[in-house]
């Protein structure tokens, strides 16, 4: 079980279980609609701006443990963060999991939430980990809805 | 303890022999798609080698020979099923198609602005949205006969939904998300009488039950090669031949004409108005070969002996805490649909598959049956007569270990 072992790795399980951030924010200045209809995992993102940084960011919803931890780590690592640095990390999240850019060897402002290579291993269940990613996107680019299909 | 020899049935099973992640395969998620025989795959492979060309269209040797294993799968069809006519018996892609065919060919000409079609709660997303399709297009209503907590229809709900304007009943024989059986011949009975035509969504049950069109005495019947066996891409819709002649063709083409000119078009008769273009040759011809298979075994004890692993897994994953078993009607087929705790069931998937055990995690495309119990997805192992007790074991095992990781 080491691959498993890598994916349900304890920061996963313990944001799963404790996900940080998970609460609506009242008159967000941006939210999205994260689908993923293969598994029905469902969430909303929301976002605040103070000018051009990202002041607070939180989730609600449903869905596996890969994607509430994944989630609730996002919004860890968001907040402070300029819009032009969340584009970065999504970009980088997005390759680490599919593929395109290895964490181990290339240089990244990926920091803890180098976790999530573990899917590669996983494909079916890459999905959910960049699902909260492509929702925060969504709402940071002004669109309100997102599916992974 | 039935005598069945499943032992003897899993060695006609290639697919069955292989590790996983280190671990011996242990198939549970037959109801998504089931193994196909060595049988299929032999007839499959033949016809390839030495009898393929295009059906109905050709004076030469191979056409004939195309021609007529087409043409006598669909008769194997017709006996399983006991229907009256093979020309009852259109081929199709499958249940989803032929469902379609229905709606559409039946809908267009039969249903108008108000009438209503009445479907149940527990449909798969292939028997409601065909249905959703038509309405729309019709001006119709879509009317849900509700269930219990169970998972069994509620039959006087249902007899009370029927009025005059009900030009369409449709429901599943059996729910792919949670195996229950549908009393479905008291149900068209009772439909019959306001002179309501069925169509049942037979995918699950052709594959688990004895099933004969004529003593359900079902208007149209649907069914899937890939859940029975056979190849995907061969599936059946049954009809009774007052309803097909009436209803248009679903899709115009090749092979379903008798005359053409650019003014007007005549139809051919049944089955060929339904079969536009050229057909799934090989896997209808591996149907048939399925059902040789089902036919080759001794199929009642096949579900005498699926019913004891039924009641073995319903034990075996019901006695561990936090288990939740989804769907516990009194007739059932082998389906266990269930959640743990709040683990959420990609996560049971995941880890199942570790050890080698494929079950379904999902909503089953079935969404309303996880909206009536809540739940965004539900863990389904579903089972078949080459499934084994041991593998039960294995699956209840591996359970409690998924609880282990997430505790
Ligand atoms: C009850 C039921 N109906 C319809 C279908 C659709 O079958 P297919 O996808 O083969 O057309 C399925 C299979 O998923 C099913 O289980």
């Amino acid at each position: 079980m080491s691959e498993l072992s890598e994916l349900y790795q304890e920061v996963i399980l313990d944001h799963n279980k404790n996900p940080r951030n998970f609460r609506e924010i009242e008159n967000a200045d941006r939210w999205a609609d994260g689908n993923n209809p293969l598994c029905g995992d469902q969430l909303r993102v929301f976002v605040d701006l103070e000018g051009d940084v990202v002041k607070d960011v939180s989730f609600v919803g449903s869905g596996c443990a890969i994607s509430k931890a994944s989630a609730s780590m996002m919004t860890q690592v968001l907040k402070g963060k300029t819009r032009a640095e969340a584009e970065v990390l999504f970009d980088e999240f997005h390759k680490m999991v599919t593929g395109q850019l290895d964490p181990e060897s290339e240089e990244t402002h990926l920091g803890k939430l180098r976790i999530f290579a573990g899917v590669l291993e996983f494909p079916a269940r890459v999905k959910c980990a960049s699902l909260s990613w492509h929702t925060v996107n969504a709402a940071l680019q002004g669109e309100d809805e997102v599916s992974t299909e | 303890m039935s005598s069945f020899n499943f032992q003897k049935v899993r060695s006609d099973f290639p697919v069955l022999s292989q590790t996983v992640n280190g671990k011996p395969l242990r198939y549970m998620d037959n109801a998504a798609s089931a193994q196909v025989p060595n049988l299929v795959i032999e007839r499959g492979s033949e016809y390839l080698k030495k009898e393929h060309s295009n059906v109905h269209r050709g004076v030469h040797y191979l056409s004939q020979k195309a021609t007529s294993a087409y043409e006598a799968a669909r008769e194997k069809v017709r006996r399983f099923i006991n229907a009256g006519e093979a020309k009852e018996c259109i081929f199709v892609r499958g249940c989803t198609e032929g469902i379609n065919l229905v709606a559409s060919g039946y809908g267009r000409k039969f249903i108008n602005e108000g009438d209503e079609i009445v479907i149940s709660q527990m449909e798969h997303h292939s028997n409601i949205v065909p249905w959703q399709m038509i309405a729309e297009e019709r001006g119709a209503k879509i009317r849900v006969i509700p269930m219990n907590q169970a998972g069994e229809l509620i039959l006087d709900e249902y007899e009370n939904l029927l009025n005059e304007k009900t030009k369409m009943v449709a429901f599943s024989h059996i729910s792919n998300a949670l195996g229950t059986i549908n009393p479905a011949k008291e149900m068209i009975e009772t439909a019959h009488k306001f002179g309501i035509p069925v169509c049942i969504d037979g995918a699950q049950a052709v594959p688990h039950m004895r099933v004969d069109v004529r003593d359900l005495d079902a208007d149209f019947y649907a069914f899937s090669g890939h859940k029975m066996f056979g190849p995907t891409g061969s599936g059946v819709i049954y009809g009774k031949k007052e309803w097909l002649e009436k209803m248009d063709p679903y899709q115009g083409g090749g092979s379903m004409i008798k005359t053409v000119t650019f003014e007007k078009t005549t139809y051919a008769g049944l089955p060929e108005k339904f079969e536009a273009g050229t057909p799934a040759i090989a896997s209808q011809i591996g149907l048939g070969a399925a059902i040789d298979y089902l036919n080759s075994i001794d199929l009642d004890a096949a579900f005498e002996y699926e019913h004891e692993l039924l009641a073995y897994a319903t034990e075996r994953l019901g006695a561990i805490e936090g288990v939740k078993l989804i769907g516990t009607a009194r007739e059932k087929t082998s389906v266990v649909s269930f959640t743990v705790a709040d683990i959420h069931p990609h996560d049971i998937g995941t880890i199942l598959d570790q050890e080698g055990i494929a079950i379904r995690a999902g909503h089953h495309c079935a969404q309303p049956v996880m909206q009536f119990y809540d739940v965004p997805a539900t863990a389904r192992a579903s089972l078949a007569f080459y499934n084994t007790k041991e593998e039960i074991d294995a699956l209840a095992d591996s359970v409690k270990k998924v609880i282990e990781v997430f505790s």
